[in-house]
C-alpha cells in the first residue's frame, strides 16, 4: 500500500516536471483543409500537438482524422488528387514550405500504419533499413546499436534477438505492429503517427503495444488514430472529436471521456450515432 | 438524449434507472412509515417498515449485479458513465436510508412501552416532516433532472441539522425534569439522530445525482450547524 503511495507521488511528481515541457506546441494545424479533387475532406482544422503527449483523434470512418493524421508528415503528397490548405508547422517551421525535404521530414514525423507492414526482409534489416538511407550509423557495430535499441525501445527484443536475420513476416501480428514501431523508432524520429495501430491485433498484443505508446511518450510526440474509445481514454492525454470533416471538440481526454462539451462527442463516445 | 444504436444498451440503462426510482420510493414510504409508527405507536406498521428493509436490500443487490455486468459489457462512456456509477453510489445511500428507517422502526415497541411517547415526540414529528420532504425531494428532482433544485436541496440539509439541535435540547430537557422519561427520551434521541443521518445520505445523493446530471462536482464545503456535537459528547 505504502509502496503505491510513494509510486503515485512519484509519478505525481513526475508529471509536474514535466508539465512545462507538456505545454510545448510540437506541431500545430492552423485552418488545414484537405481537398480530394473537388471534394473538399476536411474544413479549417486548427489543431496543436504537445510534445511528449498522446494527442487521439477520433470520430465516426469519414470524419477526417485520418486525412489529418496524413497531413501531419506529408503522405497526402503521395495522392495525385489530393491538395492541402491551411498551415501545419513542425516547431514552428512550415512543413509545406517548398524548402522543406519531404524524406527528411517523413524521418522526424514517422508512421505506424493500421496494418502491420514489415518489409519483406529479415528481422535486422527492416530496422537497418531507415538508418541506413538517412546515413545514420557508419559503421557496422553503430548499427548493430541502433537495432538493438530501436527493438529494446519497442518491447520485441527480448522476443526476436535470437532469430533477427528470420523474415520480419514471420513473426505474430502483434510481433509484426511492434517491430514496425521500431522500423519507425531507429531513425530518431520526434513524432510518432498512428494510424489505428491496434485495430488488426488480439487484447493481449493491443495491450503490449498500449503499454509500449504509454513509455513511448517519455521521448517522443505521439499522435494515434483510434475507433476504440477505451484506448483513446486509456493512452492519451488530449483528445481530438472529428466529425464530417470539422474538428468539432479538442481537450484534456479526462474531461472529455466522463464530461464532453459537445453534443456530437457525447453521443458518438457514448454509442449514440457513428 | 438519442437512442443507443444498440438498442438494449438503452434498456440495461433504463432498467437502473427503474431499479433507483423504486428504490427512492421505498426508501420515501419507509422513511415515512417508520416516522408514523413512531408517532402513533403503531407496532404493525413498524414491522412493515422493517421486512421492507429486505426488499431494499435485495434491489440494492440486484442493481449492483446489473451496473457491474452493464460496465463489463457495455464499456459505458461520459454521461452513461456518471449515471452507472451515480446509480452505484445512491443505491449505497438509499440502502442506508432504509437500514436507519428499519432501526426507528425497531425502536416503536420499546418507546411506546415506556411511555405514551406523544407528549414527547411533537418536536422529533416536525423533524420527521423536514427529513420526509427532503427524501421525496431528492427522488423528484433526480427524476425531473433538476440540478439546480438539487443543488438547493442539498444545502437544504442545514435545516434539519438546526432541528436536530433543537430536538436534543428538548428532550435532554425532558430527562432532567423527569428521570423516568429517560428510557423513552433515549429511544427518541437515537430515532432523531438515525432521521439526521437520513438527511446526510439525501445530501450524498442529490451531490451524485447533480454530478451524473452536469459531470460537475458540488463545492466539498457546504453549510453544517450540529451543536450537540459541541455542547455534549454523548450525542
Amino acid at each position: 500500500m505504502n509502496i503505491m503511495t510513494e509510486q503515485s507521488l512519484e509519478n505525481a511528481v513526475g508529471d509536474k516536471m514535466n508539465a512545462k515541457s507538456n505545454e510545448v506546441i510540437k506541431m500545430r494545424g492552423d485552418k488545414v483543409g484537405v481537398f480530394y479533387g473537388d471534394k473538399q475532406a476536411l474544413f479549417d482544422v486548427n489543431l496543436d500537438v504537445r510534445q511528449n503527449q498522446v494527442t487521439a483523434l477520433i470520430g465516426p470512418s469519414g470524419c477526417g482524422k485520418s486525412t489529418f493524421l496524413r497531413c501531419l508528415n506529408r503522405m497526402n503528397d503521395t495522392i495525385d488528387s489530393a491538395r492541402v490548405t491551411g498551415k501545419i508547422t513542425l516547431d514552428d517551421e512550415d512543413i509545406y514550405d517548398k524548402n522543406i525535404d519531404v524524406v527528411e521530414l517523413r524521418a522526424r514525423v514517422g508512421m505506424v500504419f493500421q496494418k502491420p507492414n514489415p518489409f519483406p526482409k529479415s528481422i535486422y534489416e527492416n530496422v537497418a533499413y531507415g538508418p541506413r538511407i538517412h546515413g545514420l550509423a557508419k559503421r557496422k557495430a553503430d548499427m548493430d546499436q541502433i537495432v538493438e535499441q530501436s527493438l529494446k525501445k519497442a518491447a520485441i527484443w527480448n522476443e526476436v534477438k535470437d532469430r533477427l536475420q528470420e523474415p520480419g513476416t514471420g513473426l505474430s501480428g502483434g510481433q509484426q505492429q511492434r517491430l514496425c514501431i521500431a522500423r519507425a523508432i531507429a531513425v530518431s524520429p520526434e513524432v510518432i503517427l498512428m494510424d489505428e495501430p491496434c485495430s488488426a491485433l488480439d487484447p493481449i498484443a493491443t495491450a503490449r503495444v498500449e503499454e509500449l505508446i504509454d513509455e513511448l511518450r517519455q521521448n517522443y510526440t505521439i499522435v494515434i488514430v483510434t475507433h476504440s474509445m477505451q484506448q483513446a481514454a486509456r493512452v492519451s492525454q488530449r483528445t481530438a472529436m472529428f466529425h464530417l470533416g470539422y474538428l468539432v471538440e479538442e481537450g484534456a481526454t479526462d474531461k472529455m471521456f466522463t464530461n464532453p462539451d459537445d453534443k456530437r462527442t457525447q453521443d458518438y463516445i457514448t454509442g449514440r450515432f457513428g | 438524449m438519442g437512442e443507443h444504436t444498440v438498442a438494449s444498451f438503452d434498456e440495461d440503462l433504463e432498467h437502473i434507472s427503474k431499479l433507483i426510482r423504486d428504490m427512492g420510493d421505498l426508501a420515501r414510504s419507509m422513511v415515512g412509515g417508520s416516522t408514523r409508527a413512531l408517532l402513533n405507536s403503531d407496532n404493525a406498521l413498524a414491522q412493515r417498515v422493517v421486512s421492507d428493509d429486505a426488499i431494499m436490500d435485495a434491489r440494492q443487490r440486484e442493481l449492483d449485479d446489473r451496473a457491474i455486468t452493464l460496465i463489463a459489457k457495455r464499456q459505458p462512456m461520459a454521461n452513461d458513465l456518471r449515471a452507472v456509477v451515480g446509480s452505484i453510489r445512491m443505491a449505497g445511500d438509499l440502502e442506508r436510508i432504509g437500514d436507519l428507517a428499519k432501526n426507528i422502526a425497531k425502536r416503536v415497541g420499546t418507546v411506546g412501552l415506556s411511555i405514551t411517547p406523544r407528549d414527547l415526540s411533537h418536536s422529533i414529528d416536525a423533524m420527521a416532516q423536514l427529513v420526509l420532504a427532503q427524501v421525496q425531494g431528492v427522488i423528484e428532482e433526480y427524476a425531473a433532472s433538476d440540478a439546480a433544485a438539487l443543488a438547493k436541496l442539498r444545502n437544504d440539509d442545514e435545516r434539519i441539522d438546526v432541528k436536530y439541535t433543537s430536538v436534543f435540547r428538548e428532550l435532554l430537557t425532558y430527562m432532567m425534569e423527569d428521570p423516568r422519561n429517560i428510557t423513552a427520551c433515549t429511544h427518541l434521541l437515537f430515532c432523531a439522530k438515525n432521521l439526521e443521518r437520513i438527511g446526510d445520505h439525501v445530501t450524498n445523493i442529490a451531490e451524485n445525482a447533480y454530478y451524473v446530471l452536469t459531470g460537475q462536482q458540488l463545492p466539498a464545503n457546504r453549510p453544517k450547524l450540529d451543536e450537540t456535537a459541541m455542547s455534549a459528547p454523548a450525542a
